[in-house]
């Protein structure tokens, strides 16, 4: 089993009986089968999933646009959603930074501060939290491999986004999670730490420099030659892979399938036994 | 006119050198998504930039080799330069008080327009026709060689850099290295077709780095010989020992402010530090964060014009402090992180945007994520109303942050500034001073659009109604969405959403749920446990 290096960035309590799960808009949306890949994989380990029917959207693609009070007004429906004093586990990285850094100081000042603040410090990111909290070993019990791949050991291009990497820090604990799957080999593209161009609406508001990242992005993951890519942001997954797609209808390059990070744990726990560690770490 | 001017190979080369200068002027008057999407389709530009980044990024890696050793040096900088910005106004008063009794002239210039008629006044004074400057961003800023050469006055650069760009009628596309646009057959044909030997003759067509060097000197040597004036900007000002700190690797630094009769030192009024023990923390961080050496070749302390037992020296030496915005962004209780900027350039050489696009395409001073920060705050730039493209241009990576060595939180200040440019009118004055242009790019149909995705985010019923309506009528969707299917293919929405398979595999929805729901079929599989 692969070790961690590099101490947590922050306290961890110990693995919870019960979380809540954000899906986050793009997963409701776009990956929803990857939402329900971590429930089920979470009440496999006999954790109570709670997914709230009334949670929508972090804000952040307001806040980013400098729209404060129209991400103020969304980030607080997720407060009334996530309101009780459960870990929050949350499928993107990039809307756990916005929920954990941001919302404090969206609500500085205002009456939901503590709330705000209260909702930071449980909320985690899945990779995170698996690795840091659960940590969870896959043992090997010679099962078929992950689904739909006739190699003994697939190749996985793994995608950290800069919000997991450096909004997070949690760059360590997204290899460490794709090490520890079985019969998988990790491979990362060139400039594994550079944007894929992605920044939600900078796609749009500056899609000519978007594209040119996007283009660089995606033809260094399909240089990799990994049988699929990976990732726990849907928006860079969405910017790669549609990139990627593009390029090899123009024969640029070869395109590969893409799973969200929940899926491929999932599959894994599919073929071997998962343990939860704690205080192994 | 020599013979080697009257070459067809020469007249050819000075052909192609014309025509970039005309791309230059071309793309500067465009607005900015414009000058972007030229830069960007500049294949040229694109590998200067990319190479430049990719080495520069390497250096600055080899010279930090240990992480927790870089974090503490970060901090430490950041520490410094917060202590210089907490007491700005006393420290400004005890850096004119030590300078003054050092023999170095104070001069205050509110504005860019001010800075220049200072400057333009001690020339007068001087009756000084000629100008030799060391590199500095702030004469950029005020644009003051176009000040000075408008009222007679030649400007020569002496920063090898510099001097290439103005040869090319250009201006620098980076803070540090101003000519790292072009490579080096563009600076040979430069150098060949417009720069003139001491003898009146071109230079000789060469790629060789050595030669290129060696007759830029010859003809930089005889001018800082000649002229009246030094010009050059500061790193640090220390205010206890009255000292201007100016590190350079060219050794026209130093001849700029010692060869010269006069120097005239210009800088941001942010610069100044307390006493010498705050230069080290600064200076450990700096030339490793700019250009990945761990110390520049020359480091000027210059406390002084010539003394009357000494045998050289300027007689006069001028030091003419800046504000042009700066004490709004010092009174701005969010935007004061921009002023601990030490112009390393560290965060354009890891930006992924300015590796695409250069630093020409910003179309100002300071590009990259620091230009992004501080342009729009200049008095003399025309704000928001003018630079709000700019700062959209990022996707906050958040690689700029992390590699600035004085911390700024560039990400946040950028957000800042696009909440500033899209502010309604209502809030713009609620007693922070607010950034010129604040609220100029307030557009209805935008400002509309987000009020109907908060609406829509905020009453979930609306929303999980939006998503059903999303996925059932996926096929319905449109293959194309421009710009996004400009270069993408179209992400296709799933058949139902996660809130459909949530409630569907009875996942319960808040905690009072889970007591009625079915516990599910899992065994407790945990090891570790007592």
């Amino acid at each position: 089993m692969s070790q961690l290096a590099g101490a947590p960035r922050r306290p961890y309590p110990p693995a919870p009986q019960r979380i809540y799960l954000m899906g986050t808009c793009l997963v409701d949306s776009f990956y929803p089968q990857a939402g329900m890949d971590a429930i089920q994989f979470f009440q496999q380990l006999g954790i109570e999933v709670i997914f709230p029917q009334a949670q929508t959207c972090c804000g952040q693609p307001a806040w980013n646009s400098g729209y404060e009070a129209e991400a103020r007004a969304v980030a607080r429906q997720q407060l009334r959603a996530f309101a009780e004093d459960i870990p929050v586990v949350v499928m993107m990285g990039s809307c756990t930074g916005m929920m954990h850094h941001e919302y404090p100081r969206l609500f500085a000042g205002e009456p939901e501060e503590q709330a705000a603040c209260g909702l930071a410090k449980r909320t985690y990111e899945f990779s995170e939290f698996l690795i840091r909290i659960l940590n969870v070993g896959f043992h090997d019990i010679g099962k078929t491999n992950l689904s739909g791949v006739d190699s003994p050991v697939i190749k996985v291009a793994l995608h950290t986004s800069c919000s997991t990497r450096r909004g997070m820090g949690l760059a360590a604990e997204h290899q460490a999670l794709v090490d520890r799957l079985p019969g998988v080999q990790r491979v990362e593209p060139e400039r594994v730490t550079e944007c894929c161009g992605f920044g939600g609406t900078f796609a749009v508001k500056q899609a000519d420099i978007s594209a040119a990242m996007a283009h660089d992005k995606a033809m260094a993951m399909a240089a990799t030659g990994a049988d699929l890519m990976t990732s726990a942001d849907c928006g860079c997954l969405m910017n790669i892979s549609g990139t990627m797609q593009l390029l090899e209808q123009q024969g640029q390059c070869q395109a590969m399938p893409v799973k969200h990070l929940a899926t491929l744990v999932w599959e894994a726990a599919q073929s071997s036994r998962v343990v939860v560690q704690e205080g192994e770490a | 006119m020599s013979e080697l001017r009257n070459q067809p190979e020469f007249i050819e080369l000075t052909e192609v050198v014309d025509r970039e200068e005309h791309e230059f002027a071309d793309m500067a008057a465009r607005h900015f998504k414009a000058r972007a999407k030229m830069a960007l389709e500049n294949d040229t530009l694109r590998a200067s930039f990319r190479g430049a980044s990719d080495f520069l990024m390497a250096k600055r890696r080899s010279v930090f080799p240990d992480e927790e050793m870089l974090q503490a040096l970060r901090d430490r900088g950041e520490a410094a330069r917060q202590r210089s910005l907490q007491d700005l106004p006393d420290l400004l008063e005890l850096l004119e008080q030590n300078l003054i009794a050092n023999g170095i002239q104070v001069h205050w210039a509110e504005t860019a327009q001010q800075a220049n008629q200072i400057i333009h006044d001690i020339m007068v004074a001087n009756n000084a026709r000629s100008v030799v400057k060391g590199k500095s961003m702030v004469s950029e800023e005020i644009e003051l060689n176009h000040y000075l050469e408008a009222r007679g006055i030649e400007c020569l650069e002496s920063d090898m850099g510099e001097y290439l760009v103005q040869l090319a009628k250009e201006a620098p596309s980076h803070i540090v290295m101003p000519v790292i646009h072009k490579n080096k057959q563009q600076i040979a044909r430069l150098m060949h077709t417009r720069a003139t030997t001491p003898d009146g003759e071109a230079v000789p067509y060469s790629e060789d780095v050595d030669d290129l060097i060696g007759n830029a000197r010859a003809i930089l040597r005889q001018k800082f010989r000649q002229a009246d004036v030094g010009i050059s900007g500061v790193n640090m000002a220390i205010a206890e020992t009255g000292t201007l700190l100016l590190v350079e690797n060219e050794g026209n630094g130093r001849m700029s402010t010692t060869v010269p009769p006069v120097h005239i030192a210009i800088t941001g009024i942010e610069k100044v530090v307390r006493s010498l023990s705050d230069v080290p923390e600064l200076l450990t961080l700096l030339p490793r964060s700019a250009t990945g050496q761990i110390i520049t070749t020359y480091v000027n302390m210059i406390s002084g014009p010539r003394k009357a037992e000494e045998p050289d020296g300027p007689e006069q030496v001028h030091l003419v402090l800046l504000d042009n915005g700066r004490s709004k962004m010092f009174n701005h209780p969010d935007l004061k992180p921009t002023l601990q900027c030490i112009r390393c350039g560290a965060c354009m050489n890891h930006c992924p945007v300015y590796a695409r696009i250069g630093g020409h395409a910003y179309g100002s001073t300071y590009p990259g994520p620091i230009g992004q920060v501080v342009t729009p705050q200049l008095d003399s730039s025309g704000g928001l109303g003018v630079h709000a493209d700019m700062v959209n241009a990022c996707s906050l990576n958040g690689a700029c942050g992390e590699a600035c060595p004085v911390r700024i939180p560039l990400p946040d200040l950028i957000r800042k500034l696009r909440a500033e440019a899209n502010a309604p009118v209502t809030v713009q004055h609620d007693g922070k001073p607010h950034v010129n242009g604040s609220g100029s790019h307030r557009s209805l149909a935008e400002s509309l659009i987000w009020q109907g995705w908060s609406q829509l985010h905020r009453h979930s019923a609306l929303y999980r109604l939006t998503t059903t309506a999303i996925t059932k009528g996926r096929v319905l969707m449109p293959s194309k969405l421009s710009p996004w299917t400009n270069t993408r293919v179209m992400p296709k929405p799933a058949a139902s959403s996660l809130h459909q398979l949530a409630k569907k595999a009875g996942v319960p929805s808040s905690a009072a749920d889970i007591k009625t729901a079915q516990t599910p079929d899992a065994t407790d599989n945990r090891e570790g446990k007592s």
